[in-house]
């Protein structure tokens, strides 16, 4: 296994680990936009209060890091879907600003106001990643001419039908994630309303990855070639249908944390399934899928820069993982509102 | 219109809005770190109720802060495409190692200080504080190696049309890192304190937990006369010297030097054109800045007309900037040092004109930190990394005018909206004033 590949798997677990943290932070926000009553969403706020910001750093470091060892992908990706970008950074400044907002804003009406700009800031997101990802899956107009990258991306083509559908697919499996995270952190009523809600998500979830599954096979029909014969390959796939057939029965039971990590498991075996596929390219060319695709080797930094920044990982990640998990320990179990609660 | 000069456009507003807020964050979290380590350890009630106050102010900073840096994080991307791919081999590891060692530090230990009073020790609670002023310390060393990099480089050679790291502590402790650090941490401690000695100041003057006020200004004024004068002297004076052997166009233009000398004067006050480059009405001192600069009176400095003069910065803005910073560090240290002698006095409290001088005083050094930047960044024209590669060849091509002046106008927009907010929710949390009012002893 050589560096290149190293850090496709880094980048990978960076990926995986923001849609599992930061995904539920999206899940609760779409979940304010359905909720009524003022204390439920303050439990839904101060479920994830302390916890969303360092979640998002995920996304964050994992920028750093694609920048580090792919830096053509960086600056090929993000200035491309410029605009597209755009969107995605106004979603996430509202998002981000909305709960100290909404904490000192004194009016019922001021606070419903960052009510929605949390609910809308984590909508988008959610949505958007997917039609990213729909989009890097059907391949994207990308030229490699005399070293250069050229390419024809334009907003509007981002937004096609079948990058839509992987879009909603992404809404609807965080939103399920974060009810299934609520599960955890509220009780009584609103508890058996958000389980409700879970389960009409799982099955909403079921029928679009099968109809993403049959679309992917027209837009995108490299992806299967020869995937069939890789046992990664099936250990993913035999993971992701077994989180998918555990989530709604550890509900029944009232098992709310295998619940979260059933779903947390479906969520990775999906990227680990999308990863597989791209592999060993990074951004697949819709021109020409063998010389103008972006790979982890024409792609990336130099193997001093990969070897500097391996070792830089491996001192943080650890250290990282390690505090986080104290702190979620300390704010485990259901959310109690107080004085101090925003 | 030009496409270069959008892209500057919209990266010095976006990151010189972003930089409003991370000194208040790293000043105040310092402060913090020491007033509720004195709650804690002495189970000083004061102490601890200035620590409530300001932690809550410090929420709200921070997030604003946050909310403007991850567009930052994403720019050189979206932007700058050439200068991604050119230095995307050294400048994306400090990024990484940013978001790796401190903002996963910083966001989750602020989450525990904000969320968790009640939840966990006082030690451990005062550890979490400790974490957030350490994390965002990290954050800044990070952030200032990669802009020192582009300043000055090294550890590097240039093959397959980039610049390939060599040397990593090299290009990490590159001739300006440390200077740079060291100047814009006390930047923003100084931040920190005037911010903490204004805010108290007008609690004082209007009567509101007067306590807390007294206590936490007492802080902030002895804190405050050390870190200002520290930011003169050593930290201005070694940036100084450090850009005078390292960039000497930019030194020569902060100076307004604009033909080379032996014993160059030092212009403290001067009005420079661009164009013929001239200083209109100078106030020079003789000798000083050869002096400063290279510790002999007689040393020669180059001057503007001794560089090609298409590698030349914008003079007037690169003088005007530098100058302004150093004349309100002078400031700083005057207004800090007449507070500590009527604290020794102990009629600072009843000094009202002094005051109110703190009230006003509070955005000065954000002002200050601005206009160290304008001199850096402005100063260092027309590279974009120092001596490699220009920032007419570093924008990314494929964005077009429409798509810089659309963005442009939306984060302009954006920030207006998010900028009054905050200013209006910051003002009304301030005149509250803290939360429970301490019993006066
Ligand atoms: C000297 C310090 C300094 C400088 C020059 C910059 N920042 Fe900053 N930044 C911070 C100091 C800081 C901080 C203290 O860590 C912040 C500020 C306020 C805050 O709340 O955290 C922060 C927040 C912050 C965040 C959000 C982190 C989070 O979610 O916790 C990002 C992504 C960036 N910054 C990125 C940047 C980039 C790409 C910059 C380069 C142009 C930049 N910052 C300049
Ligand atoms: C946070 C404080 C900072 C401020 C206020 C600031 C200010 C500025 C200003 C005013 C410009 C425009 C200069 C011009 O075009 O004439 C600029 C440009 C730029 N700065 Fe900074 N800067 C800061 C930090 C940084 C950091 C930390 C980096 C890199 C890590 C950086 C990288 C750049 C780049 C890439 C440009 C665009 C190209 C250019 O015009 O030179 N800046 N900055
Ligand atoms: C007599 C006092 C001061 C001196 C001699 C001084 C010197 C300098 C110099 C030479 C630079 C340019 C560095 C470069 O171009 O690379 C600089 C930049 C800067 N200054 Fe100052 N300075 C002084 C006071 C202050 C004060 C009071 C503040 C803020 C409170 C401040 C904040 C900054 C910042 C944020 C920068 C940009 C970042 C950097 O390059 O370090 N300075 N200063």
């Amino acid at each position: 296994m050589d560096l290149n590949i190293i850090w496709f798997l880094l980048v990978g677990v960076l990926v995986i680990g923001y849609a599992i943290l930061d995904g539920f932070d999206l899940g609760v926000g779409v979940i304010q936009l359905f909720t009524k009553n003022e204390n439920e969403r303050r439990v839904n706020i101060n479920s994830i209060g302390p916890v969303w910001d360092g979640n998002e750093v995920w996304l964050l470091t994992g920028g750093g890091a694609l920048f580090a060892a792919f830096p053509i992908v960086y600056a090929t990706v993000f200035s491309g879907f410029y605009l597209a970008f755009m969107l995605l950074l106004t979603f996430l400044i509202f998002r981000a600003v909305s709960f100290e907002f909404r904490k000192y804003s004194e009016t019922a009406k001021a606070k419903q106001i960052w009510d929605y700009s949390f609910a809308i800031g984590s909508l988008g997101p959610a949505l958007l990643y997917g039609v990213a990802i729909g989009n890097i899956m059907r391949g994207v107009p990308i030229q490699i001419i005399e070293g250069k990258i050229v390419n024809e991306i334009s907003f509007l083509g981002l937004l096609n039908p079948y990058a839509l559908l992987i879009g909603i697919l992404s809404l609807v499996m965080f939103t399920m994630h974060g009810a299934i995270y609520l599960t955890m952190k509220t009780e009584d009523k609103q508890r058996h309303k958000l389980i409700k809600w879970a389960n009409s998500l799982w099955i909403a979830l079921v029928v679009l990855y099968f109809v993403s599954t049959v679309a992917t096979m027209f837009a995108a029909p490299f992806l299967f070639v020869g995937i069939l014969k890789n046992p990664i390959f099936w250990v993913l796939f035999i993971l992701l249908l077994a989180s998918f057939i555990y989530v709604p029965v550890a509900l029944k039971s009232g098992k709310f944390g295998h619940a979260f990590i059933a779903s947390s498991t479906l969520i990775s075996m999906m990227i680990g399934l999308f990863a597989l596929s791209l592999f060993p390219r990074l951004v697949p060319s819709s021109v020409d899928l063998n010389l103008h695709s972006l790979t982890i080797y024409n792609a990336s930094s130099s193997q001093t820069t990969l070897e500097t920044m391996l070792i830089i990982a491996l001192i943080g990640v650890p250290l990282v993982l390690i505090y986080t998990i104290f702190v979620y320990r300390v704010f485990r179990g259901p959310v109690k509102i107080t004085k101090e609660s925003y | 219109m030009d496409p270069v000069l959008l892209a500057r456009f919209q990266f010095a507003m976006t990151v010189g809005f972003h930089f409003i807020f991370p000194p208040l964050t790293i000043g105040i979290a310092w402060m913090l770190v020491i007033f509720e380590g004195i709650g804690w350890k002495k189970n000083n009630a004061v102490y601890t109720e200035i620590g409530k106050f300001f932690g809550k102010i410090l929420g709200l900073i921070f997030a604003v802060g946050v909310a403007t840096g991850i567009v930052m994080e994403f720019q050189f991307g979206t932007n700058w495409a050439e200068y991604s791919k050119f230095v995307g081999d050294i400048f994306g590891a400090p990024l990484a190692a940013e978001g790796l060692f401190a903002f996963f530090l910083e966001s989750t230990f602020l989450g525990l200080y904000i969320f968790g009073r009640d939840k966990v020790s006082k030690g451990v609670h005062w550890f979490s504080i400790f974490m957030v002023a350490v994390g965002s310390t990290i954050s800044a060393f990070w952030i200032l190696v990669a802009n020192s990099w582009q300043q000055t480089p090294a550890g590097f050679i240039l093959r397959n049309g980039r610049a390939e790291l060599t040397d990593f502590w090299t290009a990490v402790f590159n001739p300006s890192t440390l200077p740079r650090f060291f100047h814009t941490l006390d930047a923003a401690l100084i931040a920190g304190a005037f911010f903490v000695a204004g805010v108290s100041a007008y609690l004082i003057l209007k009567n509101k937990g007067v306590q807390v006020a007294k206590t936490a200004l007492r802080v902030a004024v002895v804190f405050g006369l050390i870190v200002s004068l520290l930011e003169v002297f050593p930290f201005g004076h070694e940036h100084a010297k450090q850009v005078a052997e390292t960039q000497p166009e930019k030194f020569a233009a902060t100076q307004g030097l604009y033909t080379t000398q032996e014993g160059a004067p030092a212009a403290i006050f001067a009005f420079p054109t661009n164009h013929p480059p001239k200083l209109l009405f100078p106030i020079e001192i003789p000798g000083v800045l050869s002096w400063l600069a290279f510790g002999d009176s007689k040393a020669v400095i180059k001057g503007i007309n001794a560089f090609p003069p298409d590698e030349v910065p914008p003079l007037f803005l690169t003088f005007v900037s530098y100058h302004n910073m150093v004349i309100l560090g002078m400031y700083f240290i005057f207004i800090m040092a007449v507070a500590a002698f009527f604290l020794y006095k102990k009629t600072l409290f009843d000094k009202k004109l002094l005051l109110r001088i703190f009230v006003w005083s509070i955005p000065l050094p954000v002002i200050a930190t601005q206009l160290g930047w304008i001199a850096a960044e402005v100063g260092r024209q027309p590279w974009i990394v120092y001596g490699l590669l220009k920032t007419k060849d570093a924008v990314s091509f494929t964005v077009g005018t429409g798509e810089l002046i659309f963005s442009i106008i939306l984060f302009g927009l954006i920030y207006l909206l998010l900028g009054s907010v905050f200013l209006v929710l910051l003002i009304k949390k301030i005149k509250t004033g803290p939360d429970t009012i301490v019993k006066e002893a």
